[in-house]
């Protein structure tokens, strides 16, 4: 473990652990973490065999949750509060681009935590980032709330519970209050909102209200393509990312059968008593 | 051709055992989502998603002087026991000081699964839960094939995924719209008070330092968006928060709720607890009037499986064209008036 620790040290030379416990105006840094999915405009298509969905030659993006992670790190990092961002990715080596897309944002800098085309599900990715969370301790990890593909919405509060951190899912406002240590979040639940006060170090995820993620300048995105990332694998890290829940199958929903066009309210009515419904 | 054998000798096993002895070799808790008064209607589904495992269905009422909520909960048919925990510090559903309690009675209870709403309060705790347990939590459970085997929908509910749980504990959140509610009367479940929280829940407070704050709650007269039996929703193309008032009418002329696409919700129109979709709520009335929605796939997510869908869209071209049984092209602002006289006759 003191070999990985050392190897973070060396790379990011600035990082002092001392100042951010001590002193509370300087050296906040804010941790994301973003995926790499098929673009959430593509109509997927389930593999014939049934083993999932098609993935060869789809257009991948960042999912679009962790695009509004990052915006809201970048905007810390500009309202002086946060001093650096770091955006972290899991994934084969293809995911260094969804990186590179976070650093193109705003973020400072990367880490790829390689995983080969393992079998990735929330529980392995927050163990892999628990890790990360003690030795980069940053003061706030910020997550999207769900990934498009696997829809789960589980690795924040995973990582939450793992670290013992407070969490506050489905953000849609955060305060943060750099006096106190603390952080006001306001969240969506079924109902309206709710706001939640919680201390540093915490877990944030993120809903869709949350700010409009900026496009990267050109300029930036030639930068991000130089970019030095942190590559590790979870067993330098010593995280065993293997899981008990498999996939038996994935198959196409049932398909609705093909409706009727009316011209005219009546015949919606008609349609309507014919169904019963009034 | 194999694993269609494979799949029926897993049935019949199962099936064996269940017809032997009544065999309750597995309990299911159940977490219930509630506001310390009522039990809500979620947590009715979730009771008949457990009782689809052939186990004993155990029911945790967690929160601050919510006594009526276990006195309506012990009548509801299918739960053998409920839990009654009561703390000021669980009166708002929080993930950090719900999450030692049903850790805790995991422990108590040799628990082979737990089920809770796969609503925002559900979404909130159950992972933490899982992970404190260091298993895996499958998301918005659609079928129960066995006691280890279950479906979820994923990319927006355009895959169905079957997946088998080797944990020794079954995590996972239930889509209400996919089980019936189980019948609030008939029942006669035992009431056991949990009397050792209160350190684990004071410990949790204190380590996590999470503070409640308040709550803007959306009131409305209208039934609840999931529950409701019609539901009317409109889109960008309602051009202003001031025309729903159209959709509201049309929405009380059939005892309905109304809804809304992310559009409608990011350009102010409506609150964005009242979005349908992948990221909003999952709704599948026996009735979903989209208008002036186009249809986007995250759209389709939260009501492809309403049972009618009725489409009023100026775009013939719309995607939503391609899900709706019955189609209007035409001007909603036209059309919406007109349909809700035409209804308010018929009926």
């Amino acid at each position: 473990m003191d070999d990985d620790t050392s190897d973070f040290g060396s790379f990011y030379e600035a990082d002092n652990e001392d100042e951010t416990n001590t002193i509370i105006n300087m050296s906040y840094k804010v941790l994301v973490p973003v995926k790499r999915v098929i673009d959430y405009a593509v109509k997927i298509r389930v593999r014939p065999d049934k083993t999932g969905v098609e993935t060869a030659n789809v257009k991948m993006s960042v999912n679009p949750f962790d695009e509004i992670a990052v915006e809201e790190a970048i905007r810390m990092k500009e309202a002086g509060f946060a001093s650096e961002v770091v955006a972290v990715s899991l994934g084969p080596k293809t995911v260094q681009e969804t990186i590179r897309n976070s650093i193109a944002m705003g973020a400072d800098k990367g880490i790829h935590i390689e995983t080969g085309t393992a079998d990735l599900q929330p529980l392995g990715v927050a163990k892999v980032l628990k890790k990360l969370a003690e030795t980069e301790k940053p003061n706030l990890i910020i997550l999207g709330k769900q990934a498009i593909d696997d829809d789960a919405n589980q690795t924040a509060q995973m990582l939450a519970g793992l670290l013992n951190w407070p969490q506050a899912t489905f953000a849609s406002k955060i305060e943060v209050d750099k006096a106190n240590n603390s952080v006001k979040v306001t969240r969506e639940i079924d109902g309206g909102l709710e706001t939640l006060s919680m201390k540093m170090p915490a877990i944030i995820s993120c809903d869709l209200r949350l700010n409009e993620p900026r496009y990267a300048k050109l300029q930036n995105i030639m930068k991000s393509k130089k970019a030095e990332l942190k590559v590790q694998t979870p067993q330098d890290l010593g995280v065993d990312i293997s899981n008990k829940i498999k996939t038996i199958s994935v198959e196409e929903p049932a398909k609705r059968s093909g409706g009727i066009k009316v011209d005219s309210v009546d015949q919606i009515v008609q349609n309507l008593k014919k169904h019963a419904l009034i | 051709m194999f694993r269609f054998v494979n799949k029926l000798n897993h049935i019949n096993s199962s099936l064996l055992i269940n017809n032997g002895i009544r065999y309750y070799s597995s309990k299911c808790l159940v977490v219930a989502e509630h506001d310390n008064k009522d039990l809500l209607s979620s947590t009715l589904n979730t009771i008949t998603a457990a009782n689809k495992l052939g186990s004993d269905v155990l029911l945790l009422v967690a929160g601050n002087n919510c006594k009526s909520v276990v006195d309506k909960a012990t009548k509801i048919k299918g739960v053998k026991t409920v839990f009654h925990a009561d703390h000021p510090l669980l009166e708002h559903g929080l993930a950090e000081t719900l999450s030692p309690v049903v850790v805790g009675l995991k422990e108590r209870q040799q628990l082979t699964h737990i089920f809770t709403p796969a609503t925002n309060f559900g979404k909130n705790f159950i992972p933490r839960v899982a992970a404190l347990l260091d298993v895996g939590a499958v998301s918005d459970i659609t079928s129960i094939k066995s006691d280890d085997t279950f479906t979820h929908p994923i990319y927006a509910g355009n895959a169905i995924a079957t997946v088998k749980s080797e944990d020794a504990v079954k995590i996972g959140t239930i889509r209400t719209t996919a089980f019936e509610k189980a019948p609030v009367e008939g029942g006669s479940a035992a009431v056991e008070q949990l009397d050792w929280i209160a350190p684990l829940v004071d410990q949790a407070a204190s380590s996590t330092n999470i503070k409640w704050e308040g709550s803007q709650v959306i009131k409305s007269e209208r039934p609840e968006l999931t529950g409701a039996r019609v539901v009317v929703s409109g889109g960008r193309g309602m051009k202003s928060g001031e025309n729903f008032k159209m959709l509201e009418e049309l929405a009380d002329t059939m005892g309905g709720a109304v809804g809304a696409s992310r559009a409608a919700v990011d350009s102010g129109f409506v609150s964005n607890d009242l979005q349908v979709g992948q990221t909003g709520k999952v709704v599948a009335p026996e009735l979903y009037i989209a208008v002036g929605i186009s249809g986007a796939i995250q759209h389709l997510a939260g009501m492809k499986d309403s049972k009618v869908i009725v489409a009023i869209n100026k775009d013939a071209e719309a995607p939503i064209f391609q899900v709706a049984d019955v189609g209007l092209v035409g001007d909603l602002f036209k059309v919406v008036p007109e349909l809700t006289e035409a209804i308010k006759k018929a009926k």
